[in-house]
């Protein structure tokens, strides 16, 4: 993935998700596998509207959070971003991504 | 004039569970009086059902009914395989048929996918767990095979009434006073006691997570936890995709909603006096 390309993240709509307590749970349709979602991947996942670039959301979400460096933040958050990626659970693109049809995000 | 298609006599029971009444015909008088013994207590005497299953004996042959099951959905019809039966259900058209043997094993496994489907729809589930009422209050408790839901079951006080030993059967409804809560009702899935549960129901109070210990305990569990093992321990056969959202949210609405605890306890009767 090259830095200098803006990056749209979104969440699949292949999902159900809910926020229980502190932590993010994430099923996902295909397999009926389970995730938990850290705090990082979870701002990261709560952002992720397909319309605001994923830089934009490092330094707006988790640098004001986390206390760190944009560079060090935008290279984690691209790894995150993968990652979620190869298990269907969020979907990137360098273009907007249409609104999907929203899973339900709720808090306990 | 001789007719010319010999007239087959059928027979039917209605096995009604969790307030959901399923026909079961066949031909067979002998199978039937099986059923209606199998399920005694759990059989109804209304005509109506929300369901109607044709059962077709087929001769036995081996099958392990233990073996994995397969339900898929397709143009509005569920389809049901095991090693020992097949079985087909269109819930728009409120029928459905059954290929088995004169086995109680296979149609109970039917009954019990059957009522997971029609769950999940209305934000219910079966679950792998005890259940009983005590004060007008049903409490569940689940764990896996060993966990001690038979133990727990076998140590139950007199005056609380056993719903189930392994599968509870928990349905979302709106009550007169409460408003929208689950109920717990009775099922006749057994586990070990080989005992059927008595066909009633009550609120549910709390979801007791089970683990043997040195001592008895009660602890909350955080609802993230209390989302996973309840996910854990849910009844779930159909790989489809708008089941396993259905499923997934009933589990979140129900711990949001009902205490989850982790019961540790020794297996002697005083753990009753920490419930209900």
């Amino acid at each position: 993935m090259k830095m200098n390309k803006k990056l749209y993240v979104a969440c699949s709509p292949r999902i159900a998700a809910r926020k229980l307590g502190e932590e993010m749970l994430v099923m996902s349709g295909q397999g009926s596998t389970l995730f938990t979602l850290n705090r990082t991947a979870t701002i990261l996942w709560q952002a992720a509207d397909g319309a605001t670039a994923l830089d934009e959301i490092v330094e707006s979400r988790i640098c004001s959070e986390f206390e760190v460096q944009p560079e060090e933040a935008m290279r984690d958050a691209e790894a995150l971003a993968e990652d979620l990626a190869k298990h269907g659970i969020l979907l990137i693109s360098e273009q907007p991504i249409p609104k999907p049809i929203a899973s339900v995000q709720e808090s306990r | 004039m001789p007719g010319l298609a010999t007239q087959v006599e059928r027979y039917s029971v209605v096995i009604a569970i969790g307030g959901v009444a399923v026909r079961v015909n066949t031909a067979d008088a002998d199978f039937l009086a099986m059923l209606e013994d199998r399920y005694a207590g759990f059989v109804s005497a209304e005509e109506r059902a929300a369901f109607d299953f044709d059962v077709d004996l087929t001769r036995a042959t081996f099958a392990n009914p233990h073996a994995d099951v397969s339900v898929t959905h397709r143009s509005g019809r569920w389809f049901m395989e095991r090693g020992d039966f097949r079985a087909e259900w269109e819930p728009a058209a409120h029928r459905g048929w059954i290929h088995q043997s004169a086995n109680p094993y296979s149609i109970d496994a039917v009954l019990r996918i059957v009522h997971t489907l029609v769950l999940a729809k209305q934000g219910g589930f079966l679950l792998h767990s005890a259940s009983a009422i005590r004060n007008g209050k049903a409490f569940l408790f689940a764990g896996v095979s060993g966990a001690g839901k038979t133990t727990i079951s076998r140590l139950a006080p007199a005056d609380a009434t056993l719903l189930t030993d392994e599968i509870s059967y928990v349905r979302k409804l709106n009550l007169p006073r409460q408003g929208e809560d689950y109920v717990a009702f009775g099922t006749p899935f057994t586990g070990e006691l080989a005992k059927l549960g008595e066909n009633t129901s009550a609120p549910v109070a709390a979801l007791y997570l089970l683990a043997k210990g040195a001592e008895n305990r009660i602890d909350p569990v955080p609802a993230a936890d209390a989302g996973r093992e309840l996910l854990g321990n849910m009844l779930f056969f159909a790989e489809d995709q708008e089941m396993v959202h259905w499923a997934f949210q009933a589990a979140c609405d129900f711990v949001h909603r009902v205490p989850v605890y982790r019961l540790t306890f020794m297996p002697d009767a005083r753990v009753w006096e920490m419930i209900g």
